[in-house]
């Protein structure tokens, strides 16, 4: 039973980060119908942004998260001004290779300009382990799990009470007629991006903390787990996002325990395959006619 | 009518590009078998420089580049009593079977290169193995430790292919007499890189060798990051200790996590966990009682000459202590070097020769022979590491 909790404790912290990344890439769906496969590279500069304050400026762990958060909204948006935005007319396909562009464009890039070698994250917080009731919980996994369910709690509000985020809302149900009600297109995608590529910056730096790894090529499989988080939440969804985000956390942990950690990333893909076959629009997606 | 005409001429050149690039793909063909040697001895380097293992393919370029250096600064290599400078051409497959035999083919036929050094892994390697044969240019693999790397599909040895390094079965098998006589672990976790021909060989190495009982099998892959699940399984497994055979990179995190998760049995590794980033990533608190077989030991380093100069000439030159794949690298080229002299020709048909010919050459990682299927014989030790540091060398026999 310990060893059941045990590994539960490690799902979530796992699913937490998923759900952050899945955040990016649903709000950005949900507005503009891409699928931004450059998002798990933005979470590596949120990383790397997070090692050099935290070694150069020594800034402390908030500091540094909140930094990051600023910084990779900055990127996002000048991903999308480059990149996105004089594509916004051109068939989606377009689009999505310009994402698998921009994603080799960073990774590359990066690798580059500062190696390609695995570099240690600065442990700006001491790891505390509780033991509770045999149950093994640090107080990194729990800042994790927090920082995370406020993060997505801030999201929500803003995206469900501010004047921003009905924009948002009203740009991704129909983007012409919200266009015509004068709600600003441009500024209101720049928005979407800077949202969703903070989330993915404070992921960045609360993988660094954690695992005290960070290179060049972090953002690829865990990009590709928390796009498949948001299918299976519902793409488009917010609350699927992160709903999904700590199944599929849950799941590959649960095959590991099992004693099938080869297979363990190819059953969050076989996943990946059931839904679309059997519910398309995820568990909390809509199933909305497209209009021809 | 004149975009029409423009449109022709592009579609021509671009099929003239094509066909040239075709043509450069063809083994040139020269009189005698290989390249000769001309005013400089040309050494070719095929790495992984970019993507998944340019962390090792970047440590070796330093090596590569720091025994290039010395031996111009010394005059050159010695050909028949006339001293040739090296010219390196280094080239990046960025870590990719297709882009190393491309590289390979451009090494070979266009620079002309009269050996080559790489790449890093066996796969890039295995792929640079048609071209390099067919234009019968040596060449020094410092880690592909694929027992098969050196082998034809038929069992004989490939003329061309050497390597600097140990082959796998090697490896696993003094991990597992480690493990079982040293250590007297009788249950054991295996836990492997599953993306690397290193991972899984040596991982299967061990279990062939391995007299106590295999308690539990798991793999992660290259860049995994969170073992978390695998080592809570392993909790109530009641082992002795743990064999993880990988890099660095991944092994770091797994003894950090391990730790963290209250299993202190022993680690064992290979290798690839010989750097000082292991402990970086581990921290230092975490990274003891962990051991790795290894030929080259900073502590043993000490009491050879060779491997004396070639730390300290590395510690001034970047500033870091010499990583093992370092270390392989500047053997690679002063293997190659000894086949020149011993054979007084830098042409690359003749450098094959030297290479199988080369006996108890004393390189930086130990005292090196070169048997009968290219591999490289020499000691083996396992070091131990305590708070980060290394606190013993084992010499296994």
């Amino acid at each position: 039973m310990q060893i059941f909790f045990q590994q539960v404790i490690n799902g979530l912290s796992l699913g937490s980060i998923y759900a952050l990344l899945a955040l990016g890439y649903t709000m950005v769906y949900g507005i503009i119908k891409l699928i931004n496969f450059a998002h798990g590279d933005i979470y590596m500069l949120g990383a790397f942004w997070g090692y050099y304050v935290i070694n150069v400026w020594h800034f402390n762990f908030m500091l540094a998260l909140l930094s990051a958060m600023v910084v990779c909204g900055i990127c996002g948006v000048i991903i999308e001004y480059l990149a996105y935005r004089p594509l916004r007319h051109s068939p989606r396909i377009t689009a999505l290779i310009t994402a698998i562009g921009v994603s080799f464009f960073l990774e590359n890039g990066m690798a580059y300009l500062f190696g390609s070698n695995a570099r240690d994250f600065p442990q700006v917080v001491k790891q505390v382990n509780y033991d509770i009731g045999g149950v093994r919980i640090s107080n990194i996994q729990l800042e994790i799990l927090i920082t995370s369910c406020v993060l997505m709690l801030i999201l929500q509000l803003i995206i469900k009470r501010t004047k921003m985020g009905r924009a948002m809302r009203a740009v991704s149900v129909d983007n012409a007629a919200a266009e015509l009600v004068g709600v600003d297109l441009n500024r209101t995608i720049s928005f979407t991006f800077a949202l969703g590529s903070s989330m993915a910056g404070a992921a960045g730096v609360m993988i660094g903390l954690y695992y005290n790894s960070i290179d060049p090529l972090m953002g690829l499989t865990p990009g590709i787990k928390a796009f498949v988080a948001a299918v299976v939440g519902g793409i488009g969804s917010v609350p699927g996002a992160s709903l999904g985000g700590f199944l599929i956390g849950l799941l590959e942990t649960l095959v590991q325990s099992i004693g099938l950690s080869a297979y363990k990333d190819a059953v969050v893909y076989v996943v990946l395959i059931v839904i679309l076959l059997i519910r398309p629009m995820g568990i909390f997606g809509k199933n909305v006619k497209e209009k021809v | 009518m004149k975009r029409k005409m423009i449109k022709k001429i592009m579609g021509f050149g671009t099929a003239m590009l094509v066909a040239g690039m075709l043509a450069g793909c063809s083994t040139a063909k020269t009189a005698s078998k290989g390249n000769a040697a001309g005013k400089t001895i040309k050494i070719g380097v095929n790495m992984e420089l970019s993507g998944a293992a340019a962390g090792y393919g970047n440590s070796q370029k330093q090596g590569i580049q720091m025994a290039v250096d010395q031996i111009n600064k010394n005059g050159g290599i010695n050909v028949d009593g006339k001293k040739k400078k090296v010219s390196l051409i280094i080239r990046d497959n960025k870590t990719s079977t297709s882009t190393s035999a491309s590289v390979a083919a451009q090494l070979v036929n266009k620079d002309k290169v009269n050996a080559i050094v790489g790449p890093a892994t066996t796969n890039a390697g295995t792929a640079q193995i048609p071209n390099i044969t067919k234009a019968a240019v040596p060449s020094v693999s410092p880690s592909a430790t694929d027992p098969n790397y050196t082998l034809q599909k038929s069992g004989k040895v490939q003329p061309y292919v050497f390597r600097a390094c140990y082959q796998n079965n090697f490896q696993g098998s003094t991990a597992a007499k480690f493990a079982y006589t040293n250590l007297k672990a009788k249950r054991v976790a295996v836990l492997a890189d599953n993306s690397s021909d290193y991972g899984t060989g040596l991982a299967k190495a061990f279990k062939k060798a391995y007299k106590g009982k295999i308690a539990a099998s798991q793999y992660f892959q290259e860049g995994d990051k969170d073992f978390n699940a695998i080592l809570t399984s392993f909790k109530n497994k009641k082992i002795d200790a743990i064999y993880a055979p990988g890099y660095y990179s991944e092994i770091g995190l797994i003894v950090k996590q391990a730790r963290q998760a209250g299993i202190n049995v022993p680690i064992i590794g290979s290798d690839g966990m010989a750097d000082p980033k292991l402990a970086q990533i581990a921290g230092n608190e975490n990274a003891t009682n962990v051991y790795y077989t290894t030929p080259f030991s900073t502590r043993v380093a000490n009491q050879n000459g060779t491997a004396k100069k070639f730390m300290k000439a590395f510690k001034e030159q970047y500033n870091e202590e010499a990583p093992t794949f370092s270390a392989l690298a500047y053997d690679s080229v002063y293997m190659i070097k000894k086949a020149i002299e011993n054979e007084k020709s830098a042409d690359s048909a003749k450098i094959a020769e030297g290479l199988t010919k080369i006996k108890n050459f004393d390189g930086v990682t130990g005292k090196i022979t070169i048997d009968s299927k290219h591999n490289a014989n020499k000691p083996i030790v396992v070091e131990t590491l305590s708070n980060g540091k290394v606190s013993a060398a084992t010499e296994i026999k």
